[in-house]
Formats: C-alpha cells, sequence, structure tokens
C-alpha cells in the first residue's frame, strides 16, 4: 500500500513551477491565535473589572502574591497572543512554530484568568498542586495507554481499569487495613481488565475498540455489582480504605511553589513522574523499547526479524494493567477515601485523550494530562468563586482539545500505524 | 483468515441417524448455536457471582467439607431464585396468569412483564440500529450516548418549551431529538470526511460533552423546574408524550416506531442507492472512490442518519417514560446499543431482537432486585459478557469443543486501529 | 528440502516438493505469480509451518517454528514487500531482532556498536548504505540494499530474495544481479524468485520451475527461455497479441503541461504533455512508481491537479469529481484490482454495477432495481465467460483472472470515449490475460481511445501502436513499439539519446 516513489526522494529542479497557496497550516493557526487574542482583549478585557487580581504563593490568601490590575492584565495578555499571532501570520519562524503556538495559548489562559481573578485571589500553590492532584490518574492512565498503543494494541479499556483499580483498593485496602496492600491490589483489578483486553485482542483477534468499550462497561457492571452485594451493606467492614500518606522530603519541600507541590506530596505522585521519564528513555535507548516501537509501526518487519510479537504485546499491555491500575488507586486511597459506583466518571477517557493529545509519547502525555488536571481544577475554583462561566464548559475542554487536536486543526497527531491491528501470520 | 481451523474431520464410516446428523449440526458453531452458548455462559458466570457475593451462603461453604449439601442447597436455591425472578419479570409470571384467569387479578399484571421488556427495548432498538448501520459503512460510532443525550436535550426542551396541538407536538419533539442527534453526528461525520480524524476518538468525546452540556442545561432557568430544588427539568407537556397503554403498563407507541425504524434501515441498507454506497464504502472506501461515489459524502450523510436514530432513541427516552431531563435521563443507552448491534451483528432485524433480550434481561433484573436482592447491575455485567462472547466465537468454541464451521465472527473486519 | 507440502483451506499451495540448494550456487525459483513460490520460502524462513514433508540444513532435519529458528540456521530473506519500518532509521531497522546492548537485564541500545555493525558489512560486500538515514525517505533500491545488508549482518548461509527486481529500473537489476553473483563467489547461496525469464538466464547456476505447487523441472542454465516458459505456464504461450494496424482518429484525450504531487506532497507527474486518439492504443512503460499510478489517478478525479489541462473532446476534466470523469464517457480498470477495483464482499452483480447502481435502468439515484441488476449481471457474466458459481457469489470467492473479468465488463458495458488499464493483466492467469487483451483491441477497434499503463514491458510492446516511456515523472520519449526493447529499457532508466535525463 506505501508506493514508495523512487523518483520523489533526490531532490531535483521541477520543470514546472507551482505557487504555493497562501494559507498554509502555519498561517491559519496564526490567524487562529491572533483572533482568540483579539477576543481575550476586547471581551475579557470589557467585562474584568478594574481591580487587583492577586497570585498567592500559598494554599491561601496569605503571603507573598504577584499582583496586577485584572483589566490592565486580560488587555495586556490579549495583546500579547496578537502579537504572537502576527509573528506567526508573518511566517518567519517554522521552526518556532509549536513554541509560539503554546505561548499564544498561554497568554489568552493568562487573559483569562486576569479576568476572573479581578478582585479576588489564586492561590497558586494551592492550583498548581491540585491540578497536579487531579492529572495523577490521567498521568498513570495515559501511561497505560502509551505502553499499549505504541506496541499497537488500542487501549479503550482505561476507565474499566481505573474502576477495578479503586474498587480493589477499597476492597483489599480496608480488609488488610494497609494502604500498601491496596496499592497492589488496585494493580492487581487493573492487571485484570488487561489480561481480558490482551487475551480477547491479541489470541482471539477481537476489535480492541470493541473490546475495550465491552471491558469498561462489564468492568462498571461488575465493580457495581459487588458494591451494592458487599459494600453498600456493611461500608465499616469493606469500604473504608487507609490513605496513601503525604511524605515530605526535607528541604527540597522549602523551596518556594514547586517546593510543597512536587515535594511534600503522596507516593503515587512520585511514581506517576518517574515512570514518565522511564518510559520515555526505556521507549528509545533500550532493546525493549526498540522492538516495541517496531512491534507498534510494522510488526511483520519485526516478526521477521526474530521478535515475538505477540509476546512482546502480551508483555505491555499487561504491564499497562498495572499501571492504569495504580491510577485506579488515586481515587480511593487519594481523593476520596471510599469507593462509589461509577466513582471514575469519564476519567479513563480523559486519559484516553491525554493519550492521544499527547501523541502517544510519555511527556506529551504528561503534559496533557497536567493541561487536562489544570482546566480540572480551574473548573472547581470558578465554581467556588461564584464565576458567571459554567464549570461545565471547562470540563468539556480536554475533549474539546483532543478533537481539535485529531482533527488536524493543532499539527498533526499520528496514531503508531499498526495500532488497533491484531497481528496474524499470513 | 482469523477462525482457528480444527483438524479435519475424518469421514464417519457408518451411517448416521437423523437425530446424530441433528445433533452435530447443533453442535457445529454456526450463528445460533454461538450466540445460545455465550447467554448460557454469561448465566452461568453470573450465577458463579451471586453465589459469592452472598456472605450467607458464603457462610455455608465454610463448612463445604462437613456438610456439602447446605452450601449447595443454599446456592442452588439463590441462583433458582435470581434466575426465575429475571423470567418472570421479563416474560411472564405464572402467579399473575394465575391470579388473572381467578378474577383476582388483572390483565394489566399479567401483561406487565412484556410490556417493562417491552419499554426498556424501546430506545435500545433506535441506539443499536445507529451503531449497526455506521457499522456497515465502516464507520464505528461510540457517540451513540452523547447523540442519544443530545436528543433527549432537543426532545425535551421542545416538549415543554413549546406548546402545540396533540399530535403535531409529539412528531415536532420526535423530529427535535432526531436533529439534535443528527447534529451530534454531523460533527464526526465532516470530521471524518473532511481531516481524517478518526471517528472513534471524536465521537468518545463528545458523548461526556454532551452529558456536560445536559449537566449545565438543567440547571438553567426556563429548563429547571422552579418548584424543585434538585437539578430537573420542567415536565414535558402531555401532547408531546408517546401515546402508551392504559397504567400500570408503561409500554408506548416507542416500541412500534421502533419497529418501523428497523424496517427503515433494513431497506436503506439493500434496497436504496445509499445503502449501497454506504456498504460499499463499509468494505472497500478506495473501490468506491474509484467508482466515482463520494467517501466523505458518504461518511458525512452516515453519521447523520447514524446520529439521528441515535437522537430518536433519546427522545423515545423522553418523551416515551422519563417525561423530564435529568442527569441521568439517557441513562446508558446509548453503550448499550453499542452491545445491542454487536449481538444482532450489526443486522437491522438482528439488532431488533437483541435490544428486545436487552430490555427483558434490563426489565427482569428490576425484580430480581426488589425480590431476592441481587443488584441491577449484575444484568450490566452479564450484557457485557454476552457481548465478549459474541465477538470471540473461538473462545466460546474452545469452551464447548465445538467444530468449527461457518463460523459467525464479527469485529474482525472492522479492526482498521485509530 | 523434502516433500513440502502446504494447504489453505481446499487450495494445495505446496505439493510434495523437493528442493536442494548447495553453497555457492545461486538457484532460480521460477514460476507464475500463485505457483507457490513464495509460500514455498516462506515455510524455509519459518514463517509458514509445512503440513508434510521436512527441511534439511546441511545434513541435519531442522524445525522451524518461526524466523527466529531460520536466522539461527543461517537463512535470510528479502520479502517481496519490504520488511523494514519506515519510520526506523537504518541503523535501527538493521538492529532490529539482534540488538548490541550494554547494561544486562536492562538492555540499552548500543547505538555505536549497532552503527560500527552497519558500516562493516555495508564496506565488506560493497553495498552502500547510510545507517542515520529514515528508511521512509530511501528509494526503493536503497531499501532493498538495506534489506540485504539486514541479512547478511546476520552472517546468513542462504539468502532468500523473494522477486527483488520487480521494483528496480534494468539497470538496477543488472546491478543487483552483480550483487547476486558476488555475494554466490563468497560461499552464499541464494534462491532467487522470480518470474522473469531473462534475468533467470542471466544469473542462476540451477533453475526449479514450479507450477500450481508442484515441482515441473529442475534444469540447468542453458535452457532457453521459450522452454522456460512453456514449463512455467504449461503449454507453449505467445504472449503475442494479434491485432491490425490501428486506424487513428482525432485526439480524444489531450493532457498539457499536467503536474501532480503523490500523497506526501511530493512533485510525481511533473509536466506531462500527452494525446491518446481515437482508435489507437497508447501504451505507457516505466519501472513502477515513476509517476504513472498518479498521472492515472489525476486524469480520473481520484487526486487533484495542481496545474495543467486534462481535455477529454475539448472539455477541460481537471477539477471534476470521479463520477463526472465516468459519465463523461471514460472506463477505468484501477492497477490495484483487491483494493480499487471491486468490493470483495459485495457479489459479482454488484460488483458489475458499482458505478452504475444510481442510474437506469438499475436504479434511480434513490432506490434500486435488483431486477435490472440481476439480468444484467447474468448477461455479463456469459458475455466475459466470469467463472463464478452464480452471479450472487462474493467477488472475494473467484480467481484473480475472473474478478479482472468482472471489471473489464463492468467498464466495457458502457459506451466509452476513453479506456485507461493500469497494469490489466497483473496476478491473473494466461488463460484470462489472453482473453483481456482480446477485449482491449476489440475497444480500441469500436474507436475508442486506450490508455494502457503497465510495468510490465512485454504487455505494452503487445498492446499498443505508441509508447510513451515514463521516467521520474516526466514523458522521456514516445516511441514505435518495434523499437528494440534494449532501447526502451535504456530509457526506462531515464538514459536518452542526448545523455541521462536525470543529469
Amino acid at each position: 500500500m506505501t508506493h514508495v516513489s523512487t523518483a520523489a526522494v533526490e531532490e531535483e529542479p521541477t520543470t514546472v513551477g507551482v505557487p504555493d497557496p497562501f494559507w498554509t497550516r502555519e498561517r491559519r493557526l496564526g490567524a487562529g491565535v491572533t483572533i482568540i487574542g483579539l477576543l481575550a482583549a476586547a471581551v475579557f478585557g470589557a467585562l474584568a473589572e478594574s481591580k487587583e487580581a492577586r497570585f498567592t504563593l500559598s494554599t491561601d490568601a496569605t503571603g507573598a502574591a504577584l499582583t496586577i490590575n485584572g483589566q490592565f492584565g486580560t488587555i495586556l495578555f490579549g495583546v500579547v497572543a496578537v502579537v504572537l499571532g502576527g509573528v506567526m501570520l508573518a511566517g518567519v519562524a517554522k521552526s518556532w512554530q509549536t513554541a509560539l503556538l503554546s505561548l499564544g495559548i498561554a497568554a489568552f489562559v493568562l487573559s483569562f484568568l486576569c479576568w476572573q481573578v479581578a478582585g479576588k485571589f489564586l492561590p497558586l500553590v494551592d492550583t498548581a498542586s491540585g491540578s497536579l492532584e487531579y492529572a495523577l490518574p490521567l498521568i498513570l492512565g495515559a501511561l497505560a495507554g502509551v505502553l499499549g498503543e505504541r506496541s499497537g494494541v488500542v487501549n479503550v479499556a482505561i476507565e474499566g481499569q481505573f474502576l477495578m483499580g479503586a474498587f480493589g483498593a477499597a476492597l483489599v485496602g480496608t480488609l488488610a487495613t494497609s494502604v500498601w496492600a491496596g496499592l497492589v491490589s488496585a494493580m492487581i483489578g487493573g492487571v485484570i481488565i488487561a489480561a481480558m483486553l490482551a487475551v480477547l485482542a491479541i489470541r482471539f483477534l477481537v476489535d480492541q475498540v470493541v473490546v475495550g468499550i465491552v471491558l469498561n462497561l462489564f468492568a462498571l457492571g461488575i465493580t457495581g455489582f459487588l458494591y451494592e452485594r458487599l459494600m453498600q451493606p456493611n461500608a465499616l467492614e469493606y469500604n473504608q480504605p487507609p490513605q496513601l500518606p503525604r511524605w515530605e522530603v526535607p528541604g527540597l519541600a522549602d523551596i518556594p511553589v514547586l517546593g510543597p507541590v512536587l515535594f511534600h506530596t503522596n507516593v503515587l505522585v512520585w511514581i506517576a513522574l518517574i515512570l514518565v521519564v522511564v518510559i520515555h528513555f526505556a521507549l528509545k535507548w533500550t532493546r525493549w523499547g526498540l522492538r516495541t516501537r517496531a512491534v507498534g509501526e510494522h510488526p511483520t518487519a519485526a516478526d521477521t526479524v526474530g521478535v515475538r510479537v505477540r509476546g512482546l504485546r502480551y508483555a505491555n499491555v499487561l504491564l499497562g494493567g498495572l499501571i492504569a491500575g495504580a491510577g485506579g488507586a488515586y481515587f480511593t486511597l487519594v481523593s476520596t477515601g471510599a469507593f462509589n459506583k461509577n466513582m471514575t466518571a469519564g476519567a479513563g477517557f480523559i486519559a484516553l485523550a491525554a493519550l492521544i493529545f499527547g501523541r502517544w509519547t510519555p511527556f506529551g502525555a504528561l503534559g496533557a494530562a497536567l493541561f487536562f488536571g489544570f482546566a480540572q481544577k480551574l473548573a472547581f475554583y470558578l465554581s467556588v468563586a461564584g464565576s458567571p462561566v459554567p464549570n461545565q464548559f471547562l470540563n468539556m475542554l480536554p475533549y474539546l482539545a483532543t478533537i481539535v487536536a485529531v482533527a488536524g486543526l493543532v499539527g498533526r497527531v499520528r496514531a503508531p500505524a499498526a495500532d488497533g491491528m491484531p497481528y496474524v501470520k499470513s | 483468515m482469523t477462525d482457528v481451523t480444527a483438524p479435519a474431520e475424518k469421514d464417519e464410516q457408518r451411517p448416521e441417524s437423523f437425530f446424530g446428523l441433528f445433533l452435530r449440526n447443533m453442535w457445529s458453531a454456526n450463528t445460533v448455536t454461538v450466540t445460545t452458548l455465550s447467554i448460557i455462559l454469561a448465566l452461568v458466570i453470573g450465577a458463579i457471582l451471586i453465589v459469592v457475593s452472598d456472605a450467607d451462603v458464603l457462610a455455608k461453604f465454610a463448612y463445604f467439607t462437613a456438610r456439602p449439601g447446605d452450601a449447595l442447597g443454599a446456592s442452588g436455591d439463590l441462583i433458582g431464585r435470581a434466575y426465575a425472578d429475571l423470567f418472570k419479570g421479563a416474560i411472564f409470571d405464572p402467579a399473575s396468569f394465575r391470579a388473572w384467569f381467578d378474577g383476582t387479578g388483572t390483565w394489566q399484571a399479567a401483561f406487565n412483564p412484556v410490556s417493562e421488556t417491552l419499554t426498556y427495548a424501546a430506545p435500545l432498538v433506535f441506539t443499536g440500529l445507529s451503531v449497526a448501520i455506521a457499522f456497515r459503512g465502516g464507520l464505528f460510532n461510540i457517540g451513540g450516548q452523547g447523540q442519544a443525550v443530545i436528543g433527549c436535550v432537543m426532545a425535551g426542551v421542545a416538549g415543554f418549551a413549546v406548546g402545540l396541538p396533540i399530535g403535531i407536538h409529539l412528531v415536532v419533539a420526535l423530529l427535535a431529538g432526531a436533529l439534535g442527534g443528527a447534529l451530534w453526528g454531523f460533527v464526526p461525520g465532516l470530521l471524518k470526511a473532511r481531516t481524517g480524524a478518526h471517528e472513534v476518538i471524536t465521537t468518545i468525546m463528545l458523548n461526556y460533552t454532551a452529558t456536560l452540556f445536559l449537566g449545565w442545561l438543567i440547571l438553567q432557568s426556563g429548563v429547571r423546574d422552579p418548584e424543585r430544588s434538585d437539578a430537573i427539568s420542567k415536565t414535558i407537556a402531555h401532547s408531546a408524550e408517546l401515546p402508551a397503554m392504559p397504567a400500570p403498563l408503561r409500554v408506548h407507541l416507542g416500541i412500534v416506531l421502533a419497529v418501523l425504524a428497523t424496517a427503515g434501515v433494513a431497506w436503506l441498507l439493500d434496497r436504496s442507492a445509499f445503502g449501497f454506497e454506504l456498504r460499499a464504502v463499509g468494505v472497500n472506501p478506495p473501490a468506491a472512490k474509484t467508482a466515482g461515489m463520494s467517501v466523505a459524502r458518504t461518511y458525512t450523510l452516515l453519521m447523520v442518519v447514524a446520529g439521528a436514530l441515535a437522537g430518536l432513541g433519546g427522545a423515545t427516552q423522553v418523551l416515551g417514560t422519563a417525561d423530564k431531563l435529568t442527569a441521568q435521563v439517557a441513562g446508558n443507552i446509548g453503550f448499550d446499543g453499542l452491545l445491542v448491534a454487536l449481538l444482532g451483528r450489526n443486522k437491522p432485524w438482528g439488532t431488533l431482537f437483541a435490544a428486545i433480550l436487552y430490555g427483558a434481561l434490563r426489565a427482569g433484573g428490576n425484580l430480581m432486585q426488589v425480590d431476592v436482592g441481587i443488584s441491577l447491575e449484575l444484568v450490566t455485567v452479564l450484557q457485557a459478557l454476552i457481548v465478549i462472547f459474541i465477538a470471540a466465537p473461538a473462545l466460546v468454541k474452545a469452551i464447548f469443543q465445538l467444530r468449527a464451521a461457518r463460523a459467525a465472527r464479527l469485529g474482525a473486519s472492522m479492526a482498521k486501529g485509530w | 528440502m523434502r516433500g513440502i507440502t502446504k494447504r489453505f483451506g481446499d487450495l494445495v499451495a505446496n505439493d510434495h516438493i523437493d528442493i536442494t540448494v548447495e553453497p555457492g550456487e545461486v538457484h532460480a525459483l521460477l514460476g507464475e505469480n500463485g505457483a507457490g513460490k513464495s509460500t514455498l520460502m516462506n515455510q524455509l524462513y519459518g514463517l509458514l509451518q509445512p503440513d508434510e514433508g521436512e527441511i534439511v540444513v546441511n545434513g541435519e532435519a531442522k524445525v522451524f517454528r518461526s524466523p527466529r529458528d531460520a536466522i539461527a540456521a543461517g537463512i535470510g530473506m528479502v520479502h517481496q514487500h519490504f520488511m523494514l519500518v519506515p519510520v526506523f532509521t537504518v541503523a535501527e531497522n538493521l538492529a532490529l531482532g539482534a540488538e548490541e546492548v550494554r547494561g544486562g537485564p536492562l538492555g540499552i541500545l548500543d547505538r555505536r556498536r549497532n552503527r560500527r555493525d552497519v558500516l562493516e558489512t555495508s564496506r565488506k560486500y560493497g553495498l552502500p548504505v547510510d545507517p542515520d538515514a529514515l528508511v521512509e525517505n530511501l528509494p526503493v533500491g536503497a531499501q532493498q540494499r538495506v534489506e540485504i545488508v539486514k541479512a547478511l549482518i546476520r552472517d546468513v548461509d542462504l539468502l532468500i530474495l523473494d522477486e527483488p527486481t520487480a521494483v528496480l529500473t534494468p539497470q538496477e537489476t543488472d546491478e543487483l544481479l552483480r550483487v547476486m553473483r558476488s555475494l554466490a563467489e563468497t560461499g552464499k547461496s541464494i534462491v532467487f524468485i522470480t518470474h522473469k525469464l531473462r534475468e533467470v538466464k542471466a544469473i542462476a547456476d540451477r533453475i526449479t520451475v514450479i507450477r500450481r505447487g508442484q515441482t515441473v523441472a529442475a534444469v540447468g542454465p542453458e535452457t532457453s527461455e521459450d522452454e522456460l516458459a512453456a514449463l512455467m505456464v504449461g503449454r507453449d504461450v505467445s504472449l503475442e497479441v494479434t491485432k491490425t494496424p490501428a486506424d487513428p482518429g482525432a485526439d480524444i484525450l489531450k493532457i498539457t503541461g499536467l503536474v501532480v504531487d503523490d500523497d506526501r506532497g511530493i512533485r510525481a507527474v511533473d509536466g506531462v504533455d500527452l494525446s491518446v486518439r481515437a482508435g489507437e492504443v497508447l501504451g505507457v512503460a516505466g519501472v513502477q512508481g515513476n509517476g504513472q499510478t498518479e498521472l492515472v489517478e489525476a486524469i480520473m478525479g481520484l487526486r487533484p491537479v495542481r496545474t495543467g489541462r486534462v481535455e477529454l473532446d475539448g472539455q477541460d476534466l481537471a477539477g471534476r469529481s470521479t463520477k463526472q470523469v465516468l459519465r463523461a464517457g471514460v472506463g477505468y480498470v484501477p492497477e490495484d484490482r483487491s483494493l480499487d477495483g471491486v468490493v470483495k464482499d459485495f457479489t459479482v452483480a454488484e460488483n458489475l454495477v458499482l458505478d452504475l447502481y444510481d442510474r437506469p435502468p438499475f436504479g434511480n439515484g434513490f432506490q434500486l432495481n435488483p431486477k435490472a441488476i440481476a439480468d444484467s449481471a447474468a448477461e455479463r457474466v456469459s458475455q466475459f465467460d466470469i467463472r463464478t458459481a452464480s452471479a450472487g457469489a462474493a467477488v472475494g470467492t473467484l480467481s484473480g483472472g475472473n474478478q479482472q473479468k468482472v471489471v473489464v465488463a463492468r467498464e466495457m458495458s458502457r459506451p466509452l470515449r476513453l479506456l485507461i488499464a493500469s497494469q490489466p493483466t497483473r496476478g491473473v492467469d494466461v488463460g484470462s490475460i489472453e482473453f483481456i487483451h482480446r477485449r482491449i483491441i476489440h475497444e480500441r477497434d469500436n474507436g475508442t481511445a486506450v490508455l494502457v499503463v503497465s510495468s510490465e514491458l512485454d504487455e505494452v510492446v503487445g498492446l499498443a501502436d505508441r509508447i510513451a516511456v515514463m521516467y521520474r515523472g516526466r514523458i522521456l520519449a514516445i516511441v514505435s513499439p518495434d523499437l528494440p526493447r534494449e532501447e526502451i529499457g535504456l530509457l526506462m532508466a531515464g538514459i536518452t539519446d542526448a545523455g541521462e535525463a536525470s543529469k
């Protein structure tokens, strides 16, 4: 199917010159950034109160703060976005495309914040650690997706793995009165769903998206069923898991803003961040990584040089199950403290969104997860602060951002070539 | 290419009896056999779940070696009661029939189980058809849920916000639901056609977007019921309700519309020019394109049709049973529709029967919950398990040692990744 | 290999085949498409497992459960479709499966050593490859070198080359044959799968001919081409197409200054001027991948035209939809039958109306007319000698030749101004080839303009009244089919009298 044209590669002057169309993707993006910048400056500027917006460097209103006049800030950052968009429109800095785009969006977000915070305060430490906490299951879920999908198995069952993980953590954590037993059981819960996914997709060649969706329903049903049979009538005995302790790294935790966020937190955060780095490097620099990528891109080629395609896929999907299960533990061991029916409420799909938005890479997924976590935290802040902007719309952001990304409006997202294809020997 | 080929059977020398032949055919893995066995397997696993989650019965297993009869008897009793309820709640309860003949009961009570089954089935038929028709056109519409939610919203708003004469109001509300779903299908269809964005990703994302939108809408003044403190909308006008059988029966016109929709989809697939196009695009887009069909137009139109069907499913839910919008008004009908379509093997009439089966499980599950206290969630587990087994016929074959016949597969042709 | 038998369902792909390869010899495996050559070699390479028979390497019977085992036994294979990961570099592709690692169980790639091994092997055998280039950016010839190096780096004793010349120019082919010879001289054995007689004659030490899954002969290189051809197809064949001289009329298709890009946005058709007249066959010769595909797709409205005009009877077709082009009286036999030509899950009858389903009498754009479709199908099936159980059978159940006849029947069953046939007989049995060629000439004699694109030079020479040679997106020359084929071959390689076209 891939016709590689011999004529194409060696660059040679063509006889017929054809002008390139003016509206390249770069220019369209630039126009988009300019428009949102104008919008921010005009609309937010008009709506914002001319009062101090305080961004405190703590978890509450006290302490040192960055302050700016709300109205001035909205207009300032709006204009910054317009300028960045203008640079992209001019088309001078082609290699800076992504950076300019990110800066443009960041300026838009800052403008929005100035509008919302004008006359109030936004505690930065609380916002940052809250964002990270919301992002935590997303990072782990997306990493599970990275492992599966880079080796060619589509994983839309992250939601189910979360639910089983959350349930396992609550049940075993309570029974054993040990948070660590809970964490391990969460991972086992994730692996159960992962194993079903792997066997059905790899051994029985069922469509991977179908399996994923059905497994989500299965996990929803079985955790809901056991919850109602066991946990609801007897919550004390079955559904009161201990919580993951917050650990503090002495010294590092005193760094302003970053310190309390990164170094006074639960161990799951560290696990997640370390996993991002480890998986990133392993994919690029190890034998396992090379083979995983080969199996996800061209399994037949990998098979013909003796790589065990199915074995590697099994291993990666199961490994992903462990990680996603740990992500599920967040819900019962960190966030709420007890299991509830369908408590993940679509987080698995936001993790999927983070995976895709992050272009199937660990660091991309981390960035996307943090961005989505920030949106969720902001939505929470706005609803508490009584903002006129409905929090539901901010909560839509991860989903809409992903649609924009896959539609190719912002750069190109490309899945591994053999993602979702069962491997059948000719 | 994917079937596990069993070793070629040696031809048996002795002549076979008719009955033997019949048995052998039964045991070869055809569609009906696989489906039946899948249901049986799911029920067996369900039975195990019932037992292991019951503290009283488990207590009896503690002294299993001493008095096995106790544990087995209690398990059998529990499973028997649960599944008897499933049947009574879904099809018919001999007791209520007896009461009707005695004159101590009413005919309504006797037919209530069937009424409940059909009530639950009606929206599933629509969402199932939505998934099935998209499948046939090579698109995996995971967005049935979101389309149904928007269908609910539009039909609901049309139901309480406008005043129209009886009859017309219902038609307008149904059309509004279909339009809402169509819009929610149009977006991924257009994105697929214009940019190649994978419909699985976009429709998943639109599901939650729709749910969040509904959550916001029912809090807005003009929509929210001012008499209530919780998040619930005004009640739709009587003129917009789907006419139902006399109470307490709940079955309504929706199931009739569902059958009509099934016939319509069957016609569309087999006899219409658009059906020809969508089937060609579904199995071989390059060939369809080469033959002059517009793949982009087909994708877009197909998602509009699929969305409209799911939207009608949502409308049926609101106008038939729910009467008002809540955050959970659409329940899980979109995702259940996916299971229904898979069980019905993406054929219109198959989908109808699958929807009725799922409706029956749901109706029976209600009685089971009330009577034996076994959570309705068990039904979700059963539904998912049935589809898992159906989707992997090789698994069923392996479990029951079936001979490989023209096995019913699904999904393999859809396996095309992101 | 002794008594190798492989079945796929009812089809016996290999029927008790024996083949022996000596060290240092080039052994040609000759046979038609679908004769079972690749199936046989896939078993030797462990990709498939034989149902019967055994594989003996250096006197020892072996069972290859996977390519791992075959590689361990010193067997390497270059597949017809390259087994390279496009987004990997050359070095990564060569390392895959035999990585040099450090750090024990961590398995950290030793990229420097991998790279050095690549350069060493490349230098040792005189096969230049750039270890840091991305494979997807390499031309086909270079990708093939990478494949050969990939086998050599694993120290194989026996190298299987599956149809290696299909994508090469005659000159690249000569280069490859030279490499094969020098490898054989270093003591490596080579199995060379092909259906091209000339190459067999040029290189092989021994020749095994396979027909319909059976060994029909094991002969030496002294056997004449005619004999080999007869062995291969089972009867004396004349690939000559009998036809009367053309009686060309006015220009039907006129292409001027056409520029088209391929899927990656790289110029594929680079200023082509071409015209096809009524009642003549214009053949386009060229090695696959020189813009022929894009040229045809652009005419058909399947690919956007960057600039230039495509006129049919003086009307510009550029920018029109495929449907409009078909409606204007263009018949199209696409090059990839199973991808573009037929819908395999559809019935024969449905495939016969694939581009006519919305026009009377078969339908009206809203509803189909099943009776008209069935009646017409029955007629076409007998008229075009389509061997099928019934018109209601799925096309996928038919043989390649009969599938192609379905395509031809569909395209020729309406009045045409222009017929475009791309690779009209690829993967088609000999009987069907003759039939299809006759129908094409018949269409020409009815006054239709015919454009035939084929990478089989014999086919172009046989059918065409004029030949346009295409190279790197341009028409290098328009020549007569009577020109000696060596000269056409040079043109296909971009060499004109004025010097090499690519400069």
